[in-house]
C-alpha cells in the first residue's frame, strides 16, 4: 500500500450488529431468533484508499455501510469514520461523506437534474464556488451537459447513476461509500464511471469503499479487497492474495503438433481436458508455470502455450464456500486468528 | 433555505401534474355541484341548520371542496414516504443533513401551494358563478382565511406524517391510512358542517384536530368566526399542529433509533 501509516479513515474494531428476528412458532406463539449480520468485524481503512468490500448476499456488506452513515446503530463494539461516531453525530458525519446505492437514487425523481444538485447545494452548504467547481468537473468527465435540463425519471439508469454519482460528491466529501454501482449499468457506462471513481480518488484523494457483485470493478479500481461472509471478515488483501488464499489454480493450456493421450508425469499439475491436439492442465496458483512448461517440451511437441488466470468469480465461490477454512493464507497464519491477513 | 428550496421544488412538481390537476378541478367542481343541490334541498326543511344560513351553507361546500385537495382532507397518509419506508429508500434520506420531518413538511406546503392555485381557486370561481355564496368583502377576512388554511394544512400533514411513520412497524400501513382519511373526511366537515350534528357530538368533533382541517377555515370564510372566536380557532389550529408535530417528532426519533431499514 502506498500510504504508509497515514491515518485511518475509517476504523472499525469488533463491530457487531444483532438483529432479532421473531419467527411464527404455532398459532399465536412467536420465537425469538437472533441474527448476527455482522459478528466482530474489524478493520481500518487509511485515508485515500480505494477498497473493494464484497461477499455474498446477506454477507453484512449493506448493513455494514449502514452503520457506517449512521442510519443503524451497532450492537457492539467501536466504530469510528473521520474520528466522528456515525450512530452519535449522523447529521456531522453526513457532511463528510457521500453514498450512491446503485439500487437508489437520491434525485428528485420529476425535476430536472440540475434542481436536485442545487437541493444539495443547499442541504450541504456548498460554497458557491466550491459547487460549481466540483459540478463543473463532474459535467465534463461523466458527460452530463446535455442531461441537466431532463427530468430524473426520464434518465436511463447509466445516466441516472452518472448523475446520482455527482450528487454524492459535490460537498467534497472524504469518504464515498459506493453500494453496487455499476449494477444493471452497460459496458459503455460501466468504463465511464470506472474511469471517473479511478480518478476521483486520484486526484482528489477520497477513500472509497466499493461493494459490488461485478469482480471486474475491484480488478480496475481497487488495490486492497476484502471479503465478508456470515458478519465476518474472511479475507482482506490484494487480488494476487486472494487468489492463493482461495487454493486457486492456473490453467496452462498447451497446443501439441498432433491429438495425444492426455500428458501424464508433470509433477504439481494435472490434466483437466483434452480437445484435439490442445489440452489444458491445472496447477497451484501460486506456482511458477515455467517448470511445467520445461517438463512438457522436454517430452511433448509443443507448439503453443497460454496460461490462463484463475477466474475470479470461482475463487470468490471457493471462499464462500470455505468459510472460516479460506482464512488460510499462503503465509500459513493460524487459522482461527480474527485479525485480518495483509499479505 | 434548504426547506423552501424543497417547498419550491415540490411546487413546481407539482406543477407539472397537468393533466391530474384538471381532471381534479373537474371532479372538484363536479362534486361540489352535486353536494350543493343536497344541502339546498336540506337548508329548504331546516332553515338556520346549525347556526348557517343557505347562502353560508353553500360557501361552506365550495369551502370543502377547494381544501379538499389543498390540506388533502380524503387522504390519511403521506404515499410516497410509506412508499419509501416500506422500499428502504428512506436510508436515502436519513443519512442526509436533513430533517426528515421539516423536509416533508416543506415539500407538503409546497403541494399545497400549487393545489391551491388549481384544485383550491377553479372550483370556488365556478360555485360563486353558479350559487349565490356568502363570500367575504374585505381582504382582511381573506387573509385570515387564508392563515387558517395554512394552519390545516400543517395539521393535516402532521396527521398524516404519523400514519406514515407507522409503515416502519406496521410495514404496510394502507389501513391505518384508510381510516385516518375516512375519520379526516367525517371530522373536518367534509359530509356535513361540524355545527350541524347533534350537540355532544358537535362539541367532541369541534375539539378534535381534524376540525382545523375544514370547520375552522370555512367558519372564518363565512363570517362565523370573528374577533375572539377567531383568534380562538386560529389557537386551536396551532395548538394541534405544534402538539401533532412533537408527537411526530417522538415517533421520528423512536423509529430512526430503533427500526431496521428495510431492504438490501
Amino acid at each position: 500500500m502506498d500510504g504508509v501509516a497515514a491515518e485511518p479513515l475509517i476504523e472499525l474494531d469488533s463491530v457487531e450488529k444483532v438483529f432479532t428476528v421473531r419467527r411464527r412458532a404455532g398459532r399465536l406463539r412467536r420465537t425469538r431468533h437472533e441474527v448476527r449480520a455482522v459478528d466482530g468485524l474489524t478493520f481500518q481503512v487509511p485515508r485515500g484508499e480505494m477498497v473493494g468490500y464484497i461477499g455474498p448476499n446477506g454477507a453484512g456488506k449493506s448493513t455494514t455501510i449502514k452503520m457506517l452513515t449512521g442510519i443503524l446503530v451497532p450492537s457492539g463494539g467501536r466504530l469510528r469514520v473521520a474520528g466522528i461516531d456515525p450512530s452519535l453525530q449522523r447529521a456531522r458525519l453526513a457532511r463528510r461523506i457521500g453514498v450512491v446505492f446503485g439500487q437508489r437514487t437520491t434525485l428528485w425523481w420529476d425535476l430536472p437534474l440540475k434542481d436536485s444538485y442545487e437541493l444539495v447545494r443547499r442541504m450541504y452548504r456548498v460554497p458557491a464556488a466550491v459547487f460549481r467547481a466540483n459540478l463543473d468537473r463532474c459535467i465534463e468527465l461523466l458527460d452530463l451537459a446535455p442531461l441537466l435540463d431532463v427530468p430524473v425519471r426520464q434518465l436511463s439508469l447509466g445516466q441516472r447513476m452518472r448523475g446520482d454519482i455527482t450528487a454524492a460528491l459535490l460537498h467534497d466529501p472524504d469518504v464515498l461509500y459506493l453500494d453496487e454501482p455499476t449494477i444493471g449499468l452497460d459496458v459503455v457506462s460501466k468504463a465511464k464511471v470506472r474511469s471517473f471513481l479511478r480518478e476521483t480518488n486520484a486526484e482528489r484523494g477520497t477513500t472509497v469503499l466499493l461493494t459490488t457483485h461485478d469482480l471486474t470493478d475491484i480488478e480496475q479500481l481497487c488495490h486492497r479487497v476484502m471479503v465478508i461472509d456470515h458478519g465476518r471478515l474472511v479475507f482482506d488483501g490484494d487480488l494476487a492474495g486472494l487468489r492463493a488464499a482461495a487454493d486457486g489454480e492456473r490453467t496452462l493450456v498447451v497446443d501439441l503438433a498432433e491429438e495425444l493421450p492426455p500428458i501424464e508425469g508433470v509433477p504439481g499439475a494435472r490434466t483437466v481436458k483434452v480437445e484435439g491436439p490442445r489440452q489444458w492442465l491445472a496447477f497451484p496458483a501460486e506456482r511458477s508455470a515455467a517448470p511445467l512448461v520445461t517438463a512438457i517440451a522436454a517430452r511433448y511437441p509443443l507448439v503453443d502455450l497460454a496460461v490462463r488466470e484463475p477466474d475470479i468469480e470461482a475463487l470468490i465461490a471457493e471462499l464462500y464456500a470455505g468459510g472460516g477454512a479460506a482464512r488460510r493464507d499462503p503465509g500459513g497464519a493460524d487459522p482461527a486468528a480474527p485479525d485480518p491477513l495483509r499479505p | 433555505m434548504l426547506y423552501m428550496a424543497v417547498a419550491a421544488g415540490s411546487f413546481r412538481r407539482y406543477a407539472t401534474y397537468r393533466a391530474a390537476t384538471a381532471a381534479g378541478i373537474v371532479t372538484n367542481t363536479v362534486f361540489g355541484f352535486i353536494i350543493a343541490y343536497a344541502y339546498l334541498a336540506l337548508w329548504d326543511q331546516r332553515p338556520h341548520l346549525g347556526g348557517y344560513g343557505p347562502a353560508q351553507a353553500l360557501t361552506f361546500v365550495w369551502a370543502g371542496q377547494a381544501l379538499l385537495a389543498v390540506a388533502m382532507i380524503a387522504t390519511g397518509g403521506l404515499s410516497e414516504l410509506q412508499e419509501r419506508i416500506r422500499s428502504g429508500d428512506v436510508a436515502v434520506d436519513l443519512y442526509r443533513p436533513a430533517d426528515l420531518q421539516l423536509w416533508w413538511l416543506a415539500a407538503d406546503l409546497g403541494r399545497a401551494g400549487i393545489q391551491l392555485f388549481g384544485r383550491g381557486v377553479a372550483p370556488m370561481a365556478v360555485g360563486a358563478l353558479a350559487f349565490p355564496l356568502a363570500l367575504p368583502g374585505d381582504p382582511l377576512t381573506w387573509g385570515w382565511f387564508l392563515l387558517s388554511a395554512l394552519l390545516g394544512v400543517v395539521v393535516s400533514f402532521a396527521l398524516r406524517y404519523l400514519v406514515a411513520l407507522s409503515t416502519f412497524w406496521l410495514l404496510d400501513s394502507s389501513g391505518l391510512a384508510m381510516i385516518s382519511g375516512l375519520s379526516c373526511m367525517f371530522f373536518s366537515g367534509m359530509v356535513l358542517p361540524l355545527r350541524v350534528f347533534p350537540d355532544g357530538l358537535s362539541d367532541l368533533a369541534q375539539l378534535l384536530p381534524w376540525a382545523a382541517l375544514l370547520q375552522v377555515p370555512a367558519d372564518v370564510l363565512i363570517g362565523a368566526r370573528t374577533g375572539g372566536a377567531l383568534l380562538r380557532g386560529l389557537a386551536f389550529q396551532a395548538a394541534w399542529a405544534v402538539a401533532l408535530l412533537a408527537l411526530g417528532r417522538l415517533l421520528q426519533s423512536a423509529a430512526t433509533r430503533k427500526v431496521v431499514v428495510h431492504g438490501g
